[in-house]
């Protein structure tokens, strides 16, 4: 350009014109690209046009995500039925916990559900536990996966404790507190008062687990046999890998609410049949004054009724656009045009000349 | 051999007498030198090396070892190294207690990171220590041809010599060890050494054996030589030695120039013989190792406060987990039978809460242990590698005259270059080039002379444009218009001129500029004082140190000398007509043309030679001529040399000094020339007390012999003196400029001369006419010791005081203080009482000079600014003087240049040329800042986005200590998956290219204050990791609650929200990376993409190995995230909702506080640049600090000068500059 910059800006040129001295000196630095971090690069910068038309688009993209969310959830077809008080006898209300460990009262107990609305199947059966701490690191970690898998390996009870062996040294199987504390209420479901539905508990957990976590040759040994007992029993004459309310109930729940599939019931409900729940009301959460609750819910692609999603998108989408008007306005109003030099800080505080 | 000793003696000893008195002296036997006591004790004895294989006589073998580590103490020594960093040690803590119960995640998960991390700088160390270890072996299996007995030499390792051994080194080889010389190819038993490597001094010096081992010239004599040297133990002093050399029954002195030390090169010797006398470690160059100091830069002190407040906030969560444990396990747990509360360890016992809490608070302080970045260090080290790299790499920093590149050699202080604000640079070899030129003398009150120095062509040129510009009314405006041409006609006037100077001449002799045809040609014969004249060209040939070579090409000589000043010297005497052509051990050679008409050699003895040293600041010789009369030639700081005048001698001083002036303030080196003409019964007396001092031994030698020199070097008679310029380096003043543009400082510490240093001041442009010059020097006072103390410090207080004063009365915005001390005064403004308003004082100036400081006052100097003002502080010099002050700077810059290697190896950083120092701060130190600063933000924002989401899941899990991730995740979250992107911002990131960081030096500006990395930003990017930490969690568990997460009916488990989060996590981080770059090369697009996919890669891979190792993560990407829609669909939201507030925030940041750097981008990416140039150019010029030094202040100061008359009256004007 001129004398000025051409000391300033060493012209490429020298890069490639010194090749004959490359050879001459070899502490010269090598000439490419890279090394002289003159690599081509895109440098994206935040225009005015691009801030507007990214929160234009992202506000464009969430909303309907958002709306079809919403919709996706409000299709579900959700009956929630908080039985752990109800099925007390009412002359027991006070002494729940001995209402629950004595095991010569009879547990068993009706439920009456009315379909709100039409439910097509598969229908969902859940049952929903709270406050309970299935995420507890003792409890997390009291289990061997390598027992679970292989017959040959019942000895292995290691991280089981404290439900290892039982009192006389032979291997539990399935070892370790989140077998031992197995869920064992039951469902048993009619239409009305006499049609029986069915249900399906195959296929409720996941193929992996069952293929290749629970040993189609693993059956349960001294399973619950010791003198304290926690939770539900095995078929002992049923392999681990068939027994599917085990499998399910070890991948541990992330929080202390959660719900486990307990079933699929392949025949749709229609708006106001009733349903006749007949339960077996054995688990104990009356200890630790957790909640129990049975959930009869249909599905969507998107997965069982929850709002929250379609809520939050609906608001991150909406403030998109927020931003996006506001930006608008911004630049439309109080208009600093880009590359404007008069911004930069020696112009604004300009020097006294 | 024998064919090249004759070939030798042919050409340089035809007329060698040894009659000469030799410097060193025979002792009588029985009374030796006292070499008792401590420092003395080295007995070598000579072709006995067997004795020195037992005690007490064992000395080290010559093999070397600068490694820090060896097989057995690389382990203990290097992680003890590792482990020293608090963060480090915390990690192995966490690793250690992970193999007990109550880690919250797997041994391995605990324990790989700290490997990898530590393993990763241990093999840094491991490979650094290696190469060290391969030069080592390079020199130490170096063959030497050794004496193994009965006249046979033979060749060896260079490790296996040891002490007593007699060796062979032959030309252009180092010398294998420190050796005692004792004969040589040449018959008078000298060589010429090159001791570059040492003090990287290229001119040779001369060494000599003593006479009494000359016979000892062959393979054979050494068959039955034997011989015993006492002398000083090893120690650092390269320029001292004492010893004695017992031979025959006979005691000899040694001195240093029979000391051959090793790593020094043999040249222009065939061969010598010598003993060693200290091996390995004991060479004085091996003792001279130093350490260099290590430095942390700015950025990383304060990212030290970041880790203790990470560190705090670590354990103030981890306090709160135990303490929610803690109650839980107190009132929860009993009632919780699923983990039979009755059968627990101590970790869980609900009947003993509180120790469950104690062990509960290690589980966190380890769970937790992802808010501390355990990559960090690790990364930054990386980066700052590459960064490096880059340094060296630089083509533009690369000098193609001396070949060097600049050279990055401690990485740890990239950044720190980014934040200067004030240089402290060296005058001699940085601003000039250390090359002499001839120029001027004074003769008998006569100057002769008339070529003019740069000073002055600038001075012209200056006044010239001052003229040019000044008549048109729109002068001033073509000014504005067109900066740049006006700058360039004026900062290159040396390009200008010199081609000019060139043409109308012969060809241009190195070191020569002198231009009067008074003394040329023999004309000087014709002069008045012919008799003063041929004085003066004699000393300029004779009082020297120099030794002549051979010139094949041209027939002459060139010369190496100990300085370029006496290289000039020689040069111009030569071209007087005063050839000096041959030196041997006693006597000079001058082939002189035009005395008596017929051209004749002469031979002047030299009988002494008073060496100069910084002390003396002169040098002398006494030579006997062919008459045989004694005279005493002495050339030397004409201060000294004044003092030094015969009351006969003053005959010319008031001439002399007159010139003396002119040629200082002309820019140039003086020095003033004198002799003395001595009796012999005068000389032979002094000489005896000389010969006495000489042979004197022990630390008084030194002292002796000034004081006998100082005997003779009086009455001296005044001949003239000799004006030599020292050049000053290409782009010098332009460099100066465009720094004092980006805001830096520019401080001159020079061993110069007050005069000197002003002229050099106005030709780099730190002075103008038109600054106030403050001038600070300690009165003289009669007065002595304390009263003269405190009378001189009374005055410079006042100094202080009243310069002080006057730049806060000055109203004029503009007006431009120097301050210009010198060394006197300095040592009392250094004083702690006085230092404070000096440097008050000196901060108020635009250029401050130091001159006649010594090496200690620049240290201090540097260290007085870098604590004083607290700002970051780089000092760039070449010479060993420099070193003190390269040390004691935040940021030491060497010059590569000729003067040496102390200085570079000193450095931090070295470059070949004072203007490679613009690039280097404003282009690497801009980038390097703004990486590391970014960089480290990051990663904070990232660990703690990351560790505060663990933190939150404590409280859904009764703070029971379990995470929700699998621990391999954690494990790859620092190494694997977030830290690549992160390098590649430190490493690649570029807010504006090369040449906008040169062309709007202001920019520089966001580093010194600190734009990028202080308090708000860096708490700004914790806000955000917290911000981003409660969305990530929050979004993710009530997305994913308890219903179904997908059509065929399944809940969520805790191994699907965790890695449902974790995939969220990773795009957000990744996402924010990508949000904060500006520079996307294929390399970053590769890196956050690629670790994106990396993720997906990983998640694959581990859902496809057993399900015994991956647990509850087997297949689940297969099976269930990735056939399930919400999966994706909470990712996109999760990640839009943790960046959008950023993005908006640098939107608005952009819109309403745009920084500079922000509107240049826009600018260059609307191209307007290209498409409205004059904009562009205005702006260029309008960005740089507002800076009083430099050319382009000048040209304000005098533009602002024209339009302050312009408005008065323009025809005022046009009056005065016609």
């Amino acid at each position: 350009m001129n004398g000025y910059t051409s000391f300033s800006v060493a012209s490429p040129s020298s890069g490639f014109g010194a090749e004959a001295a490359a050879t001459r000196n070899s502490k010269r630095p090598k000439y490419s690209r890279f090394t002289q971090q003159e690599l081509p690069a895109c440098k994206p910068i935040l225009t005015p046009g691009w801030v507007i038309s990214v929160f234009t688009l992202v506000g464009t993209i969430f909303i309907p995500i958002g709306t079809v969310s919403l919709l996706a959830s409000n299709k579900v077809v959700e009956l929630v039925d908080r039985y752990d008080t109800a099925c007390v006898p009412p002359s027991m209300t006070d002494d729940k916990v001995g209402y629950i460990q004595n095991d010569a009262i009879k547990k068993t107990c009706t439920r009456m559900l009315k379909v709100t609305k039409d439910m097509d199947q598969p229908i969902y059966v859940y049952y929903q536990l709270d406050n309970f701490y299935q995420n507890h690191r003792r409890y997390v970690k009291s289990r061997n996966d390598e027992q679970l898998r292989d017959a040959s390996k019942a000895n292995e009870t290691s991280g089981c404790d404290p439900e290892k062996t039982t009192s006389d040294g032979t291997p539990i199987v399935p070892c370790g507190l989140i077998a031992w504390s197995l869920f064992n209420d039951t469902y048993k479901f009619n239409r009305g008062t006499n049609e029986m539905l069915n249900v399906n508990k195959n296929g409720i957990s996941w193929k992996s687990d069952r293929k290749h976590k629970f040993g189609s040759d693993v059956y349960p040994r001294n399973f619950q046999t010791g003198n304290l007992i926690g939770g539900g029993k095995l078929n002992a004459t049923k392999s681990l890998s068939e027994q599917e309310d085990l499998i399910v109930w070890m991948r541990t729940a992330a929080l202390p609410t959660f719900r486990k599939l307990y079933g699929k019931i392949e025949v749709d409900l229609k708006e106001n049949d009733i349903v006749t729940v007949t339960l077996e009301n054995n688990y104990n959460t009356y200890s630790f004054g957790g909640k129990k609750k049975l959930v009869l819910s249909t599905a969507t692609w998107l997965g069982g009724k929850n709002n929250f999603l379609g809520i939050a998108y609906l608001t991150v989408g909406g403030l998109c656009f927020l931003l996006a008007t506001a930006f608008t306005l911004v630049y439309l109003v109080n208009a600093r045009k880009p590359a404007d030099p008069a911004h930069l800080s020696w112009n604004k505080n300009p020097p006294m000349h | 051999m024998a064919g090249g000793r004759i070939r030798e003696k042919l050409r340089w000893s035809k007329i060698y007498s040894f009659s000469c008195i030799r410097p060193s002296v025979q002792l009588d036997s029985d009374n030796p030198p006292s070499l008792q006591g401590p420092g003395y004790s080295r007995v070598v004895y000579c072709n006995q090396p067997h004795v020195h294989r037992k005690k007490p006589f064992r000395y080290p073998t010559n093999c070397i070892s600068t490694t820090k580590y060896n097989v057995i103490t690389f382990f203990p020594k290097a992680i003890f190294e590792q482990f020293r960093r608090v963060a480090n040690l915390y990690f192995l803590l966490a690793a250690v207690l992970s193999l007990t119960p109550v880690t919250p995640f797997s041994a391995v998960s605990m324990i790989a990171p700290v490997v990898f991390v530590v393993g990763l700088s241990m093999a840094k160390e491991a490979l650094e220590d290696w190469r060290r270890f391969m030069q080592d072996m390079k020199v130490n299996l170096r063959k030497v041809s050794v004496h193994k007995g009965g006249g046979q030499f033979g060749h060896k390792n260079s490790q296996n010599i040891r002490v007593g051994d007699i060796v062979k080194v032959e030309k252009d080889q180092f010398f294998p060890a420190d050796l005692l010389l004792l004969s040589s190819s040449y018959d008078d038993g000298i060589c010429y050494v090159e001791t570059m490597n040492l003090d990287g001094e290229t001119n040779l010096k001369v060494k000599r054996s003593l006479e009494v081992t000359l016979p000892l010239e062959e393979d054979d004599c050494f068959k039955e030589f034997r011989g015993t040297i006492r002398c000083e133990d090893p120690n650092p002093g390269l320029y001292s030695f004492v010893g004695n050399f017992e031979y025959e029954r006979q005691v000899y002195a040694l001195d240093p120039s029979q000391i051959l030390l090793r790593d020094s090169k043999l040249r222009n010797t065939t061969y010598i013989y010598g003993v060693v006398i200290f091996a390995g470690h004991d060479s004085k160059v091996m003792q001279n190792a130093t350490h260099l100091p290590s430095k942390r830069s700015g950025i990383e002190k304060k990212m030290d406060y970041i880790i203790y407040i990470l560190f705090s906030l670590l354990v103030m969560i981890s306090l709160i987990s135990s303490i929610g444990f803690a109650v839980m396990t107190k009132i929860g747990m009993p009632k919780w039978w699923y983990l039979q509360p009755n059968n627990t360890t101590n970790l869980y016992d609900p009947s003993k809460a509180a120790t469950a809490g104690i062990f509960h608070l290690v589980t966190a302080l380890i769970l937790y242990g992802y808010l501390i970045p355990i990559s960090l260090y690790v990364s930054i080290e990386i980066v700052k590698v590459l960064q490096a790299r880059f340094i060296n790499d630089d083509i533009h920093m690369y000098d193609e005259e001396s070949g060097n590149p600049a050279q990055s050699r401690t990485s740890n202080l990239n950044e720190e270059l980014g934040q200067v604000d004030t240089i402290l640079t060296d005058k001699t070899g940085t601003l000039t080039c250390n090359e002499m030129d001839f120029l001027k003398c004074s003769i008998a009150g006569v100057s002769y002379g008339v070529g003019s120095s740069e000073v002055e062509i600038a001075a012209v040129k200056q006044m010239a444009s001052e003229a040019l510009n000044a008549p048109s009314q729109h002068g001033t405006q073509d000014l504005w218009e067109n900066p740049a041409q006006f700058g360039s006609s004026e900062i290159e006037p040396v390009n200008l001129v010199s081609p000019i100077v060139g043409k109308d001449k012969k060809p241009h002799i190195k070191g020569f500029s002198f231009e009067d045809e008074r003394l040329m040609h023999g004309n000087w014969t014709k002069e008045p004082k012919a008799d003063i004249i041929l004085l003066f060209m004699r000393i300029l040939a004779l009082c020297h140190t120099a030794i002549p070579e051979p010139n094949v090409e041209t027939g002459g000589f060139n010369y190496e000398a100990e300085s370029p000043d006496e290289g000039t010297f020689l040069v111009a005497a030569r071209e007087f007509g005063f050839e000096f052509c041959k030196r041997t051990q006693s006597s000079v050679f001058i082939h002189e043309k035009h005395m008596s008409g017929i051209p004749t050699e002469r031979e002047f003895k030299i009988l002494n030679l008073l060496e100069f040293n910084s002390k003396r600041k002169r040098m002398s010789v006494v030579v006997r001529d062919e008459l045989g009369l004694i005279f005493l030639l002495c050339k030397g700081a004409d201060s000294v040399i004044c003092e030094r005048l015969s009351k006969d001698g003053k005959m010319y001083e008031e001439d002399t000094r007159k010139h003396l002036n002119e040629y200082g303030e002309a820019g140039l080196r003086t020095l003033a020339l004198a002799y003395r003409k001595l009796g012999e019964l005068e000389y032979s007396t002094w000489n005896a007390e000389f010969l006495k001092a000489k042979t004197t031994i022990g630390p008084y030698r030194e002292t002796q012999l000034e004081r006998v020199a100082d005997l003779i070097e009086r009455d001296l008679i005044l001949v003239g003196a000799t004006a030599v310029e020292d050049k000053l380096q290409k782009g010098v003043p332009q460099c100066i400029d465009k720094l004092a543009q980006a805001g830096l400082k520019i401080w001159v510490l020079t061993g110069d001369k007050m005069e000197t240093a002003i002229n050099i001041g106005f030709a780099c442009s730190l002075l103008r006419q038109g600054m106030k010059q403050i001038c600070v020097s300690a009165m003289d006072v009669d007065l002595s010791g304390q009263d003269a103390k405190l009378v001189i410090k009374e005055n410079m207080l006042m100094q202080i005081s009243n310069a002080s004063q006057m730049i806060k009365l000055e109203k004029d915005p503009h007006a431009a203080f120097a301050l210009i001390i010198d060394g006197k005064a300095l040592s009392y403004a250094l004083e702690d009482d006085m230092k404070k308003r000096f440097l008050n004082l000196a901060v108020a100036c635009a250029s401050v000079i130091c001159c006649r400081v010594s090496p200690k006052q620049k240290a201090l100097v540097t260290r007085l600014v870098k604590e004083g003002t607290g700002k970051t502080t780089l000092a760039i010099g070449d010479g060993a003087n420099d070193v003190g002050m390269i040390q004691e700077a935040d940021i030491g810059v060497g010059i590569s240049g000729v003067e040496g290697m102390q200085a570079v190896m000193a450095s931090d950083f070295s470059i070949a040329q004072f203007r490679f120092l613009e690039r280097l701060l404003v282009v690497h130190g801009h980038w390097c800042y703004k990486r590391i600063a970014q960089m480290i933000c990051y990663f904070f924002y990232k660990n703690i986005a990351f560790g505060l989401t663990i933190f939150y899941f404590e409280a859904y899990t009764g703070f029971s200590g379990q995470s929700i991730y699998d621990d391999w995740y954690m494990l790859l979250f620092n190494v694997i998956l977030t830290s690549l992107p992160v390098i590649s911002l430190g490493v690649f990131e570029q807010d504006v290219p090369a040449e906008v960081c040169l062309q709007f030096p202001a920019l520089y500006q966001q580093g010194p204050k600190n734009l990028f990395f202080d308090w708000y930003r860096i708490f700004g990017w914790m806000g955000n990791g917290l911000y981003s930490s409660l969305v990530i969690f929050f979004l993710t568990i009530n997305i994913l609650d308890k219903q179904a997460f997908r059509a065929s009916g399944q809940t969520a488990d805790m191994a699907i929200v965790g890695t449902t989060m974790f995939t969220a996590i990773i795009w957000t981080v990744n996402m924010q990376i990508a949000l904060t770059m500006s520079h996307f090369t294929w390399i970053q697009h590769l890196f956050v993409w690629g670790s994106i996919a990396t993720w997906y890669v990983f998640l694959l891979g581990y859902g496809l190995s057993s399900p015994l190792f991956s647990k509850d993560e087997y297949r689940i990407l297969m099976e269930a995230l990735a056939p399930s829609p919400i999966y994706w669909i909470v990712t996109l939201l999760v990640t839009a909702a943790c960046t959008i507030p950023y993005l908006a925030h640098i939107s608005y940041q952009r819109t309403f506080h745009p920084m500079d750097h922000h509107v240049i981008q826009e600018i260059r990416y609307y191209r307007k640049d290209v498409e409205d140039q004059h904009m562009w150019k205005r702006e260029r010029r309008k960005a740089r600090q507002e800076t009083k030094i430099g050319f382009t202040a000048g040209v304000e100061a005098k533009i602002r000068h024209l339009r302050g008359k312009l408005q008065k009256k323009v025809s005022t004007l046009t009056v005065q500059t016609a």
